[in-house]
């Protein structure tokens, strides 16, 4: 079996290797079809793991190499298979091979085509290590070539200045969150000795409470940096400016649910803080919901999806904070197919429209593009939690988690996000699918996206659909390695009524939003209200950044520049270097060339050498 | 005689090298000169080494005079070829590489 793990991580790499030797080149679609095949390889590899876990129960162990060994430090190169690395690779191989074949038809035109698989591919492989990593020195290996993959895919059309500064922005803003992980780290081995999962949370419960809150917070400091929670959260909508099918892979089901990854992960460390959980908790709920707001009112299609990301993020980060990790995981799962076939579909939206993102300037467009139109829906139908579709089912289960761990107010919070997302996603499909036509015919010709392209959305959206049909199977599975929970303190019957009355608001949610755009949306003074504008404006917070934190850290690095830099290491710097340069200038006479000169100057070294040995050997106590 | 007197002799011919190749303005008598500074460490190792009896001393003194044989072999071609280019050996005549 060890064969398969390293099939399935290698293959990505090999694929970004390849396409990475013409990546100087013009489109050669070669490389697109040749990442995805090896992607494709790596998705039958992890399924293969995946029913082979399934079947025998065997956890998988293995050392690539010695990595660091040094005195009592010792980190291998190893990685393990268990139920839930397993169940993330299945997700990241399914969802990224299914974009890497949606992206031979979106990045057709574009001249960085081979460029653009090798940093897709390489960000698989980064995801892979991630997941796959058996100790904390190798995830942080992962989390990072994540970063640096998210990086160049957002600013992959750098030549334009909002993608620069989006990557940029994402990247520093993760920078934040990774000296989290590391002091995280460096406490762990402090105070444990390893770093290896296993030993690590074995040995958890002999620390002190203090060191174990510390190493907790400082952990999901990391973990709110990758899945932007509030406040490292504004580089997410801004990491849009890369191509859509980037945002679905790495900005929707991936690479931003690392974070939930590494809390579901450090389970044993969080169940003895529930108190730090329960702050988690409630982070999520508060990021659920405010990030709700903002996507209700904003114009730009793959905005709205970027908020409702950080939103289900915020869903998930609520079931782990509450103890109920395999609900976490499972949420994590349904939303990961759900949300990137949403992404995908904007990316055929987009390319119909000529990269117009702006919904207002769209609609009508389901006669056009029958298929989009209806995978877009059912992914929509899927994110607001209708019955039987996947989200119903993980969405309801974070519901109950919250009503059963007695945080009433977080139930409340999440189920009125639970209404909101009904809205603003079908506000989306509204005013881009139906409604009247705001483009003219002279300008657009939308027209419907490649077969394959659909072909490669079809098995994301069925999965969104069915995914959840799995719960029990899933949650026998995971539970083999996560604590088990179920809402064992409420009632069969309350659970009944929690569910309609969550269906209900989501329905309602969803009426109300097929209603009120069919009949023309909202009125244009709705428009000027201030709460519209505190909404589009992302509550200031962008802004807040800029004045508060950006130009008074430009300010200081020009005050930097002018008086320490220039003033004091440069002058000094080139102090020194005149000073040599004049002690060069007039020693240049001792070089005449002269023989005989040299030789006087020689003897006259040797001399002082001689006298100095002798001053020195009866004076200074030279033995 | 006593071991002084030989490295007094020993000093003197050392001095006397010196001397030379700081004064000589002929490349050849710079030879003569180091030659002679060389053998004046041969006479105060050899006799070091007869009064403590120990071998490794004179030894040394014959591998100094087989290096010096071979320096001055490649010394001299190279002031046969340089006296064939130019016609001098006067040594203020050699400054080509003036810094």
């Amino acid at each position: 079996m060890e064969k398969y793990v390293y099939i399935a991580l290698f293959a990505p790499l090999v694929g970004s290797l390849v396409a990475a030797l013409f990546s100087m080149r013009g489109k050669i679609a070669f490389t697109g079809w040749f990442t995805s095949l090896m992607l494709a390889v790596s998705m039958i590899a992890s399924l293969n793991l995946l029913s082979f876990v399934y079947t025998t129960d065997i956890v998988l162990n293995v050392t690539l190499f010695e990595w660091m060994k040094a005195g009592s430090l010792n980190i291998p190169f190893g990685f393990i298979v268990d139920h839930v690395s397993v169940v993330m690779m299945t997700v990241v191989t399914v969802v990224s091979t299914m974009v890497h074949i949606h992206s031979i038809g979106y990045m057709e035109n574009d001249e960085g085509f081979n460029r653009y698989f090798s940093y897709l591919s390489a960000f698989v492989f980064s995801m892979l290590v991630l997941v796959m990593s058996d100790n904390f020195a190798v995830l942080f290996i992962g989390w990072e070539g994540v970063g640096v993959c998210s990086w160049l895919l957002i600013g992959f059309w750098y030549k334009k200045e909002s993608a620069a500064w989006a990557a940029n922005e994402a990247f520093i803003m993760n920078r934040v969150g990774d000296v989290g992980l590391l002091l995280a780290m460096f406490l762990i081995y402090w105070s444990l000795g390893s770093l290896q999962y296993e030993e690590v949370f074995q040995n958890i419960g002999t620390l002190e409470t203090s060191t174990i809150t510390w190493i907790g917070i400082l952990l999901f400091i990391g973990a709110m940096g990758k899945s932007a929670q509030f406040p490292l959260h504004t580089w997410l909508a801004d990491a849009m400016e890369g191509p859509t099918p980037v945002s679905a892979l790495i900005h929707a089901a991936t690479m931003v649910t690392a974070g939930v990854y590494l809390v579901v992960r450090s389970n044993e460390l969080y169940v003895l803080i529930p108190e730090v959980g329960y702050a988690i908790a409630c982070l999520g709920a508060f990021v659920a919901i405010f990030a709700a707001s903002m996507a209700l009112v904003h114009n730009d299609m793959k905005r709205i999806i970027a908020y409702s990301t950080l939103s289900q993020l915020g869903y998930m980060f609520v079931a782990a904070g509450l103890g109920a990790y395999w609900v976490a995981l499972f949420h994590l799962v349904t939303h990961a197919f759900f949300k990137s076939v949403l992404f995908l579909g904007a990316g055929n939206v987009m390319h119909a429209m000529n990269n117009e993102l702006d919904i207002r300037k769209m609609g009508g467009l389901h006669n056009k593009m029958k298929s989009t139109s209806i995978i877009m829906t059912i992914a929509s139908v899927a994110l607001a939690g209708i019955f039987p579709l996947a989200g119903f089912f993980s969405k309801d289960k974070i519901l109950e988690a919250a009503f059963n761990g007695d945080a009433y107010f977080l139930w409340l919070i999440l189920w009125i996000t639970a209404g909101l997302t009904a809205f603003y996603s079908f506000r989306l499909v509204m005013k881009v699918f139906h409604g009247e036509q705001n483009y003219s015919n002279d300008d657009f010709h939308p027209h419907e996206a490649k077969g394959f392209v659909i072909a490669a959305m079809v098995p994301l959206a069925i999965l969104a659909v069915i995914a959840g049909w799995f719960e029990f199977a899933f949650v026998d599975f995971v539970t083999k390695v996560l604590p088990s929970w179920e809402a064992s303190n409420i009632v069969s019957s309350t659970v009944w009524i929690l569910i309609l009355v969550t269906s209900a608001v989501a329905i309602a949610g969803i009426v109300y939003a097929v209603v009120k755009y069919r009949n023309g949306g909202f009125s244009k003074d709705w428009e000027d209200k201030s709460i519209h504008k505190l909404l589009s404006n992302q509550y200031y917070i962008p802004q807040f950044y800029e004045n508060f934190i950006t130009k008074p850290y430009h300010k200081l690095s020009v005050w930097v520049f002018n008086v320490i830099e220039v003033k004091i290491i440069d002058n000094t710097i080139e102090n020194i270097a005149s000073l040599i340069k004049k002690t060069g200038g007039k020693a240049r006479v001792i070089q005449s060339g002269n023989l005989s000169s040299s030789l006087r100057l020689m003897v006259l070294g040797l001399i002082l050498g001689l006298v100095l040995a002798l001053v020195l050997s009866l004076f200074g106590g030279v033995k | 005689m006593t071991l002084n007197a030989y490295l007094i002799l020993s000093t003197l011919l050392f001095c006397i090298g010196l001397i030379g190749v700081l004064k000589r303005k002929n490349v050849l008598m710079l030879f003569f000169s180091t030659e002679i500074m060389l053998n004046a460490v041969n006479v105060g190792l050899a006799a070091i080494s007869k009064f403590h009896g120990d071998l490794s001393g004179q030894m040394f003194a014959f591998f100094i005079i087989a290096v010096a044989a071979s320096e001055v072999a490649i010394g001299l071609g190279l002031l046969i070829l340089w006296y064939k280019r130019t016609g001098s050996i006067n040594l203020d005549d050699i400054a080509r590489m003036k810094g």
